[in-house]
C-alpha cells in the first residue's frame, strides 16, 4: 500500500492508540494536518505551542499513556522546549513531531528552520530528524517504545516536509524489528535478587525506617504494591511533591511531603531515620536540603529504573536498578520468608516520636481575622472539602503549589499534576486541559498564582471552544509570591520587582472574554458559594478569582542550603522566635 | 595525568551520536581531554575513545549517563594496567643547517618516520604509546616546533594471558 509520509505519520500514531493529539499547524507541518480530517484521532487547536507540550503532559500524567504535541518548524520548536525540558526532568511520557524545512533546504537558514533536534537534544529522552519517508512507521514505535519504557520521558520527532509529501511503501515493524533496531536500548526491570534480600534483611533489622517515595512509584504503577508493602512492614511513608497520592494521605503511616516545605515530621522522621528506603525518588536538592546533613545517621536502599540515579547525589547501601513495581514485589517475598524466620524489631519508640512530632507541629495558618485578607490555606481546605474525592488538582509553580500539595488530601494515585523539577510557572491551565481530556469522567481543578496564570491563560480560548469543562481557582495575591516571601525573609524586605496588582489585568473580565464563567472572591463568606456555583457549571470552564491576603508564606521551610535540621516552623508554633533548634 | 580515565564508548554508526555524546559532556560538565572516533570492523558501529578528566567516581556517573543514550550500545572503562594505548603524533619541527641530522636522529631513536621535508624544517610522524610521545615532545621542542597535532588516544582491553580453563565434559553449563 502506497501512503503519502503524512499519511504514514497519522497511521502510525492510530496503530500506537492515540485517541487525541494537541497541536497548532503551520508551513512545514501543513502536509500532516490534511490527513487528520480523515482519522479518529481528536485533535484539540492550542493557542500557543507550549500549552499543546503542557496539555500533552497533563493528558501523560493522569493517564499514564504518552501525550502526543505536533507543531510546526522554526518557533513552534522552540516553543515546545520548555515543555519537553518539564517532562524531561518529571520523567513524563510524551511525543513531540514537528515539522521540519524540506532536506535540500536544511542547514541553508531557510524561512522557520531551526536545528530542532541540536535545540532539545538534551531535554528530551530521545530524538531523531526523520530523513526517509519509509522510516517514519519504525521512527514512531521505537518513539512510543523509548517514551514509555525504563524510566519514561519525551521523544521528539523531527519531519522535513518533503519527508512528510513523498510517497512511502507502508509497513508496520514487529516488536522484534523494532528491538533489534535498538540495540543500545534495554532497560533492566528485575531487580537483583542478592540485593533485594539484602534490602530485605536492611528492613528487617531497622528500628527507625522510613519509606521515602518519589514520582517512580507513580510511573511504575506501583502504588498498589506500595500499600502491600506498607501493610506488611508498618513502616511510615513520605511521599514527595511528585508522588503525592501515591499512598493515601488520611492514612495512619502516611506523613505526608518532605522537602523545602515539607511537613515538619516528614522533614524530620527522614532526619532521624536509621533507614531510608527510596523508592523511584532522586535524591532532588529540594528534598535533601544540604546534602552533607541529610539523614546523617541512615541506611539506604535505592531502587530506581534509572541507574544513574544510584549513587548520583547520595551513595546507596544497597542500590537496586529496577521497575519499583517488580522489585517491591519481590521485596515482600523476600521479607516474607525472611520475617517467618525472624520478626522485625520493636519500632513503638520510633511510632511515638513520630507521632510527638506530628501532635507538636502540625500544618497550621492564622486564621483571617474580621477584615483581614482572605488566607490562601483557607480557600485550599474549603475547596477540598467541597470536591469529590477523586478530583484531579493541577497546580502551577510557587507558593500556592505548596499550599496545594500541604493542605489537600490525596487519597488516589494521578490525582495531583504539577510541575516538580522544572518549576515551570504557566504549567496548570493548560496541564489541567490536558489532564480533563485524558479523564473527562473526574472533576479538574486548577489551583494557579496570578502570575503563573498571566503566562499560559490563553488556553481557555482552547478550553471554551474544545467544550473542556475545567476549573481554575486564581490564589491572586497581587504578587510573585514565592519570589517576595524569600525577599521578605532573605533580603531584608526589599521587594524588587514582585509587585503584580491585584486587577490589572482584570481576571473576570478576561476570563470572560475567553468563554469562561468568572466569579470573584474577596472575603471569608463567599468562598464557599463560590465553589459551589462553580461545581455546578458543566458546559464550559470556570475560573474564580480568589483575592487572598499577601502576607501569608509557605511554613514549614527550610531555607536554601540549610540543612533539613534547620527546618523554619510557623511563627505561632514557637513561642519567642521561628527558628526550631533540635 | 593522575585523573586521567579512558572511556571506550561503541555507539550506532548514525548521523549525530558524537553530537549527543559531546553535548551530554557538556551539559553535566565534565571536561574532555581527548577524543578520537572512527566506524569499527562492523559498520553499523563507531568507536568513540574518550579521555576524562576527573575523579574516579564521577567516572562511574560518566558511563551510567553516557549509557542513557539511546545510540550507546557498550561502554569499557580502560585503566592503563589493563589496556593498550596508543596515539599519533605529527610535528613540523625546525631542522635547518646542522640540527637538521640531530632531528633526524631522535626521530630514528623513537623509531619514528619523516614525512615531510622542507628547505628549513621537517614533519615528522610517531605512534606509540602517549607518554613515549610526551618524551619526544619534550625532546623535540628546543629545536622549535612549528606545529604540533595530536589525534588523542585510541585503546583496547589487554588480552588474557592464562591459557582458558578445560569445560566441564559434562556439558552442563557452569
Amino acid at each position: 500500500m502506497k501512503l503519502t509520509g503524512a499519511q504514514a505519520l497519522i497511521k502510525s500514531l492510530e496503530m500506537e492508540g492515540v485517541e487525541v493529539m494537541f497541536g497548532l499547524p503551520g508551513g512545514c507541518i501543513l502536509p500532516a494536518y490534511d490527513p487528520i480530517i480523515d482519522s479518529p484521532i481528536r485533535h484539540i487547536l492550542v493557542r500557543h505551542e507550549q500549552g499543546a507540550g503542557h496539555m500533552a503532559e497533563g493528558y501523560a500524567h493522569v493517564t499514564g499513556r504518552p501525550g502526543v504535541a505536533m507543531v510546526t518548524s522554526g518557533p513552534a520548536a522552540t516553543n515546545l522546549v520548555t515543555p519537553l525540558c518539564d517532562a524531561y526532568m518529571d520523567s513524563v511520557p510524551m511525543i513531540a513531531i514537528t515539522g521540519q524545512v524540506s532536506r535540500p533546504a536544511i542547514g541553508t537558514d531557510a524561512f522557520q528552520e531551526c536545528d530542532t533536534v541540536g535545540i532539545t537534544r538534551s531535554v528530551t529522552k530521545h530524538n531523531e530528524l526523520v530523513m526517509d519517508p519509509e522510516e517514519i512507521p519504525l521512527f514512531v514505535r521505537q518513539a512510543f517504545h523509548i517514551a514509555t519504557t525504563g524510566r519514561p520521558g519525551p521523544v521528539l520527532l523531527d519531519l522535513p516536509k518533503d519527508v512528510l509529501q513523498a510517497t512511502m511503501e507502508w509497513g508496520w515493524p514487529t516488536d522484534a524489528e523494532v528491538s533489534a533496531s535498538l540495540p543500545g536500548y534495554r532497560p533492566t526491570t528485575r531487580g537483583h535478587a542478592r540485593m533485594i534480600k539484602e534490602a530485605a534483611r536492611l528492613i528487617n533489622e531497622s528500628r527507625q525506617p522510613v519509606l521515602y517515595v518519589g514520582g517512580g512509584i507513580l510511573k511504575a504503577r506501583a502504588a498498589e504494591a506500595l500499600g502491600e508493602l506498607v501493610e506488611l512492614t508498618g513502616i511510615h511513608v513520605v511521599t514527595t511533591l511528585m508522588a503525592r497520592g501515591a499512598f493515601p494521605d488520611d492514612h495512619p503511616l502516611c506523613l505526608g511531603m518532605p522537602g523545602m516545605h515539607g511537613n515538619y515530621t516528614a522533614i524530620t522522621a527522614m532526619q532521624r531515620a536509621d533507614l531510608l528506603i527510596a523508592l523511584g525518588s532522586r535524591f532532588d536538592d529540594r528534598v535533601t536540603g544540604k546534602v552533607g546533613g541529610f539523614a546523617p545517621d541512615a541506611k539506604i536502599i535505592h531502587v530506581d529504573v534509572d541507574p544513574a540515579e544510584l549513587g548520583k547525589v547520595r551513595q546507596p547501601d544497597v542500590p537496586i536498578v529496577g521497575d519499583c513495581r517488580l522489585v517491591i514485589v519481590d521485596l515482600i517475598e523476600a521479607l516474607r520468608q525472611l520475617q517467618a524466620e525472624e520478626p522485625a524489631p520493636d519500632r513503638n519508640a520510633w511510632k511515638s516520636q513520630i507521632s510527638g512530632w506530628q501532635e507538636t507541629y502540625p500544618l497550621h495558618y492564622d486564621q483571617a481575622e474580621d477584615g483581614e485578607a482572605l488566607k490562601p490555606q483557607f480557600v485550599l481546605e474549603t475547596l477540598r472539602d467541597s470536591t469529590p474525592d477523586d478530583t484531579i488538582l493541577v497546580s502551577g509553580v510557587g507558593q500556592h503549589q505548596m499550599w496545594a500539595s500541604q493542605y489537600w488530601h490525596f487519597n488516589h494515585p494521578y490525582t495531583w499534576v504539577n510541575s516538580g523539577g522544572l518549576g515551570t510557572m504557566g504549567f496548570s491551565v493548560p496541564a489541567a486541559i490536558g489532564a480533563k481530556v485524558g479523564r473527562p469522567d473526574r472533576v479538574v481543578w486548577a489551583v494557579d498564582g496570578d502570575g503563573c496564570f498571566q503566562m499560559t491563560a490563553q488556553e481557555l480560548v482552547t478550553a471554551s471552544s474544545e467544550r473542556i469543562p475545567i476549573k481554575v481557582a486564581i490564589l491572586n495575591n497581587a504578587y510573585l509570591g514565592m519570589v517576595r516571601q524569600w525577599q521578605e525573609m532573605f533580603y531584608d524586605e526589599r521587594y524588587s520587582e514582585v509587585y503584580l496588582s491585584p486587577d490589572l489585568p482584570d481576571y473576570v473580565k478576561w476570563a470572560e472574554a475567553m468563554g469562561c464563567v468568572a466569579l470573584r472572591v474577596e472575603s471569608p463568606e463567599e468562598v464557599q458559594p463560590a465553589i459551589d456555583k462553580a461545581n455546578e457549571i458543566d458546559d464550559r470552564p470556570v475560573v474564580i478569582d480568589f483575592r487572598t491576603d499577601a502576607r501569608e508564606k509557605v511554613f514549614p521551610m527550610v531555607p536554601a542550603g540549610a540543612s533539613n535540621d534547620d527546618v523554619v516552623v510557623h511563627p505561632a508554633q514557637v513561642p519567642g522566635g521561628e527558628r526550631v533548634v533540635q | 595525568m593522575a585523573n586521567h580515565h579512558t572511556v571506550s564508548v561503541l555507539v550506532e554508526n548514525k548521523f549525530g551520536v558524537l553530537a549527543r555524546v559531546s553535548g551530554l559532556f557538556a551539559r553535566r560538565g565534565y571536561n574532555i581531554f581527548s577524543l578520537a572516533v572512527a566506524p569499527t570492523d562492523d559498520e553499523r558501529f563507531s568507536r568513540i575513545t574518550i579521555v576524562v578528566d576527573v575523579e574516579q567516581t564521577s567516572v562511574e556517573q560518566i558511563t551510567k549517563q553516557l549509557f542513557k543514550l539511546v545510540n550507546v550500545v557498550k561502554i569499557t572503562e580502560l585503566s592503563p594496567e589493563s589496556s593498550v594505548e596508543r596515539e599519533l603524533l605529527l610535528a613540523t619541527v625546525r631542522a635547518s643547517g646542522q640540527i637538521r641530522s640531530e632531528v633526524i636522529e631522535l626521530v630514528g631513536v623513537f623509531e619514528g618516520a619523516i614525512v615531510d621535508v622542507g628547505r628549513d624544517s621537517l614533519t615528522v610522524m610517531l605512534a606509540g604509546a602517549p607518554d613515549r610521545l610526551d618524551d619526544f615532545e619534550d625532546l623535540v621542542r628546543p629545536f622549535g616546533i612549528v606545529e604540533l597535532q595530536r589525534t588523542g588516544r585510541v585503546a583496547l582491553p589487554k588480552l588474557e594471558r592464562q591459557a582458558p580453563r578445560l569445560r566441564s565434559v559434562s556439558g552442563k553449563a557452569s
